[in-house]
C-alpha cells in the first residue's frame, strides 16, 4: 500500500539563550493507510517535536524547521503556506494531546470546543455543529452526551476529558490521528480505557494512527510498527512483534529490560540504564547513546551510525550487532 | 449569586466600620484641631466653636454620634430644612406625612456654609464624570495597545506600544496637565484650558444632563491626561497577560483544530487574558471617579480631589470621614463588581 505520510530529513531546533538545542536531526518515517505507528523514547527525545513540526504547531521563534520533507497526498506539508495547513489541521490530521486538564479552554463550553472543527472545516451551522458533536460524545462513551454540550471543561474527570479530546480531534473523520502521550497523565484504568477506545474507533473509522509515548507496553498491543527515537533521531524501527522478541539497539535493550514482566517467575532486579539524556547543543556527531552504551567501541564515539536496513522491515542504527557484541563489518 | 451579593454587602457594613474606627482614631490622634490658625482665636470663640460642634465630647460619645447620624435611618415628620447646616441627610424619602432621613455626613468645619453633602451632590458628580471618561479612556488605549503589542512582540509594534506605555506612566499629570493646556488650549485655542461643562441638576445624581460640544471640549484633555497613566498600566498588564495565554496548552489545541489565528486569539485568549486586567479595573476605577487632586487642580476642575488632601491639613473632620468612607464604599462595591465579572469571565468560579 502506498505510504499515506512520508517523512524524510526532518530537523528542527530551537533557539535558547547560549546557542541552538538540536531537538530533532534528521528523523526519516513513513505512515500506511490504517496503520497504527508507535514513536517511543524518553522524555527530550524528540518525539513530540517530530510531529509539531509536521504539522507545524512548533512556536516560531524560538523553534524552527530547518531541513526535510513531510509528503501528505502529494503535497509538502512544510511548505504549504499557513491557510493550506490550516485545512489539514484538525480535518484531515488530528492530534490529541498529553494533559487533558489543560488541552482545553476552561471558559469555553465542551459543545463549542468540540463543535468548533466542523464549523470551520465543514461549514456546518453552529447548531448542525453541536448535534454532530454530541454524536461523537456519544461515540466516545460520553454518558447523556446532548446534556454535557453545555458544561465546561473542569466539569469533566480526566479520562473523560481525554474521551472528549479524542471525540474533538475525530470529528472530521481524519485520515491520520496522532495521539502525543494520551495517557501520560491518565491513572492505569483509564489508560487501558483510552487506549481500548482508540482501539475501537481505529477499527470503525479505520484512519492511521501515530502514537507517541515513552511507556513500551502500552504500544505493544496497539502498534503495527514501532520506532524508537533518541537524541532527536530514530535509532531503531521494526514491527511490533520482532521489536519486542528481538530488540537490536541498546537502548531499546535497556528500556525492555528496565520493565518489570508479568510472566517472570523468578525475581530480579529491574535494570537502568545508566547516565542522562545528551543535552543537544550541537548536532549529534558521534552516536548519541555512545555514553550510555556498554557495547561502545572507539567508533561510536566518531561517527554517527546510519539507519541499516536488516531482514527488510527491521531497521537500526548502531555499529555493534548486539547479538555477537561484535562491530557490524 | 443573589445571596453571595447580600453577603458582600453586610462584609461592606463591617469593612466601613473598622475603616471609620481607624480613620476617626487616626485624625484625632495627629496634633492640631480644625480651628486651630497660626494666630490663636480668642479661647471663647474656641470654646464656642467645639461647643457648637461637639468637640469637647469624650472621643468614643463623638465616635457613637457620628455613626448614628450616618449609618441610622431617622423616621420624622418634620421637612428637610436646608437652612440647618446639622440636618443635611444625602437621602430624604417621604412616605405620607413620615420621612424617612438617612446618612448625614455633617457639616464642613472649613466653610460656613456648606456640608459634607453637598460636596457629594455637587464636586463629586463632576469627579465621577471626570474618572468614568479617563477610565474610558484608558480602557480603549491601553488594551488594544496590550493586544498588539503580545501579538507582534519583539517587533516595531511591540516596542512602540511599550515605549507609549512606558511615556505614560512616566510623564505624570502634572506634566501632562500644562503641556497639552499649552499645546491645545494656548496655543492652538482649539479647547478651553480650564472649567467644566456641566452643572446640576445630575441624572441620576452624577450624568451631565446634556451631552454635546460643549461639554466634551471642557473633558477632553483632563480625561486623556488623567487617563493615559492608567491606560499604560492596562497595557503592559494586558500585554502580559495575553503573552501567557498564548502559551497555554489550549492555545496549541485550538491551533491543532485548524482555526484561523485571528479566530485563536478572539475567541480562545482574549477572554482568559481579561482576568489580570479586570481585576486591576476594580481599584482603578474607585481611584478614578473619587477625585483625583492634580487633575483637578490643574485643569480648574470643581470636583472633590481637593477635599482629600485639603480635608486633611485642615483637620475637618467631617470631611476627612465622608471623602475615606466614600472610596471605602467605591472600593468595596468596585471589588465587589469585579469578582462578579470573574463569574461570568471564567465558568470555573462560582458564587453558591
Amino acid at each position: 500500500m502506498a505510504d499515506l505520510l512520508n517523512v524524510q530529513g526532518l530537523e528542527t531546533h530551537f533557539r535558547v539563550r547560549e546557542g541552538y538545542v538540536h531537538a530533532v536531526n534528521g528523523v526519516d518515517f513513513h505512515l500506511k493507510e490504517g496503520e497504527t505507528l508507535g514513536i517511543v523514547g524518553e522524555s527530550g527525545c524528540g518525539k513530540s517535536v517530530t510531529v509539531m513540526s509536521m504539522l507545524r504547531l512548533i512556536p516560531v521563534p524560538p523553534g524552527k524547521v530547518v531541513a526535510g520533507t513531510a509528503m501528505y497526498q502529494g503535497k509538502d506539508l512544510l511548505k504549504m503556506s499557513p491557510d493550506e495547513i490550516r485545512h489539514i489541521r484538525g480535518a484531515q490530521i488530528s492530534m490529541i494531546f498529553q494533559d487533558p486538564m489543560t488541552s482545553f479552554n476552561p471558559v469555553l463550553t465542551i459543545g463549542r470546543q468540540v463543535a468548533e472543527p466542523l464549523e470551520i472545516h465543514m461549514g456546518l451551522s453552529r447548531k448542525a455543529a453541536l448535534n454532530r458533536a454530541a454524536e461523537m460524545l456519544a461515540m466516545v462513551g460520553i454518558p447523556n452526551a446532548k446534556d454535557r454540550l453545555n458544561d465546561y471543561p473542569h466539569q469533566f474527570s480526566g479520562g473523560m476529558r481525554q474521551r472528549v479530546m479524542i471525540a474533538m480531534a475525530l470529528t472530521c473523520s481524519p485520515q491520520i490521528l496522532i495521539a502525543d502521550e494520551p495517557t501520560t497523565a491518565l491513572d492505569v484504568t483509564i489508560q487501558a480505557q483510552i487506549v481500548d477506545l482508540v482501539k475501537r474507533l481505529r477499527d470503525e473509522l479505520g484512519m492511521a494512527i501515530i502514537w507517541i509515548t515513552h511507556d513500551l507496553g502500552i504500544i505493544a498491543g496497539l502498534a503495527d510498527r514501532v520506532n524508537v527515537m533518541y537524541g532527536g533521531l530514530i535509532i531503531e524501527a521494526a514491527p511490533v512483534k520482532p521489536l519486542y522478541a528481538a530488540p537490536l539497539h541498546p537502548y531499546t535493550q535497556g528500556l525492555l529490560h528496565s520493565l518489570p514482566r508479568m510472566d517472570e517467575t523468578e525475581q530480579r532486579r529491574l535494570v537502568s540504564i545508566d547516565g542522562l539524556p545528551p543535552v543537544l547543543m550541537t548536532k549529534p556527531t558521534s552516536c548519541p547513546f555512545a555514553p550510555r552504551c556498554t557495547f561502545a567501541y572507539e567508533r561510536c564515539l566518531q561517527e554517527n551510525p546510519p539507519l541499516i536496513n536488516l531482514d527488510g522491515n527491521h531497521q537500526v542504527a548502531c555499529w555493534v550487532d548486539t547479538k555477537t557484541g561484535r562491530p557490524r563489518e | 449569586m443573589g445571596r453571595y451579593v447580600v453577603r458582600r454587602l453586610l462584609y461592606m457594613v463591617v469593612v466601613l466600620l473598622v475603616v471609620s474606627f481607624i480613620t476617626f482614631g487616626l485624625m484625632h490622634a495627629v496634633p492640631g484641631g480644625p480651628f486651630d490658625r497660626e494666630k490663636a482665636l480668642p479661647p471663647e470663640i474656641m470654646a464656642n466653636l467645639n461647643a457648637r460642634y461637639h468637640l469637647d465630647d469624650p472621643l468614643m460619645v463623638q465616635y457613637g454620634q457620628y455613626l448614628y447620624d450616618v449609618m441610622l435611618p431617622k423616621f420624622t415628620t418634620t421637612p428637610p430644612d436646608n437652612t440647618n447646616l446639622s440636618d443635611d441627610h444625602l437621602i430624604n424619602i417621604k412616605i405620607g406625612n413620615l420621612w424617612i432621613r438617612w446618612m448625614n455626613f455633617g457639616p464642613t468645619f472649613s466653610s460656613r456654609s456648606r456640608t459634607v453633602n453637598d460636596i457629594f451632590r455637587q464636586q463629586l458628580p463632576i469627579s465621577m464624570q471626570l474618572g468614568l471618561m479617563a477610565l474610558t479612556v484608558a480602557v480603549l488605549i491601553g488594551i488594544p495597545l496590550g493586544i498588539i503589542a503580545a501579538l507582534k512582540q519583539n517587533t516595531i509594534f511591540d516596542y512602540l506600544s511599550m515605549s507609549v506605555a512606558i511615556f505614560g506612566v512616566s510623564v505624570p499629570v502634572i506634566v501632562l496637565g500644562p503641556l497639552l493646556i499649552w499645546i491645545f488650549g494656548v496655543t492652538l485655542k482649539w479647547l478651553p484650558p480650564t472649567g467644566w461643562g456641566s452643572k446640576p441638576p445630575y441624572v441620576l445624581g452624577f450624568l451631565p444632563s446634556k451631552l454635546g460640544w460643549d461639554y466634551f471640549k471642557h473633558a477632553i484633555m483632563p480625561a486623556v491626561a488623567l487617563g493615559l497613566g492608567s491606560s499604560a498600566i492596562l497595557a503592559r498588564l494586558t500585554r502580559a497577560s495575553l503573552l501567557q495565554v498564548v502559551r497555554e496548552d489550549y492555545i496549541r489545541t485550538a491551533r491543532a483544530k485548524g482555526l484561523q489565528e485571528r479566530l485563536v486569539i478572539t475567541r480562545h485568549a482574549f477572554k482568559n487574558s481579561l482576568i489580570p486586567v479586570v481585576t486591576i479595573l476594580g481599584p482603578m476605577f474607585a481611584g478614578l471617579v473619587t477625585g483625583t487632586f492634580v487633575t483637578e487642580l490643574t485643569f480648574g476642575i470643581p470636583g472633590m480631589g481637593k477635599y482629600f488632601i485639603t480635608s486633611i491639613t485642615n483637620r475637618d473632620y467631617p470631611v476627612i470621614m465622608g471623602t475615606i468612607l466614600l472610596y471605602a464604599v467605591f472600593l468595596v462595591i468596585a471589588n465587589l463588581i469585579v469578582d462578579l465579572v470573574y463569574a461570568y469571565l471564567d465558568p470555573r468560579i462560582r458564587y453558591d
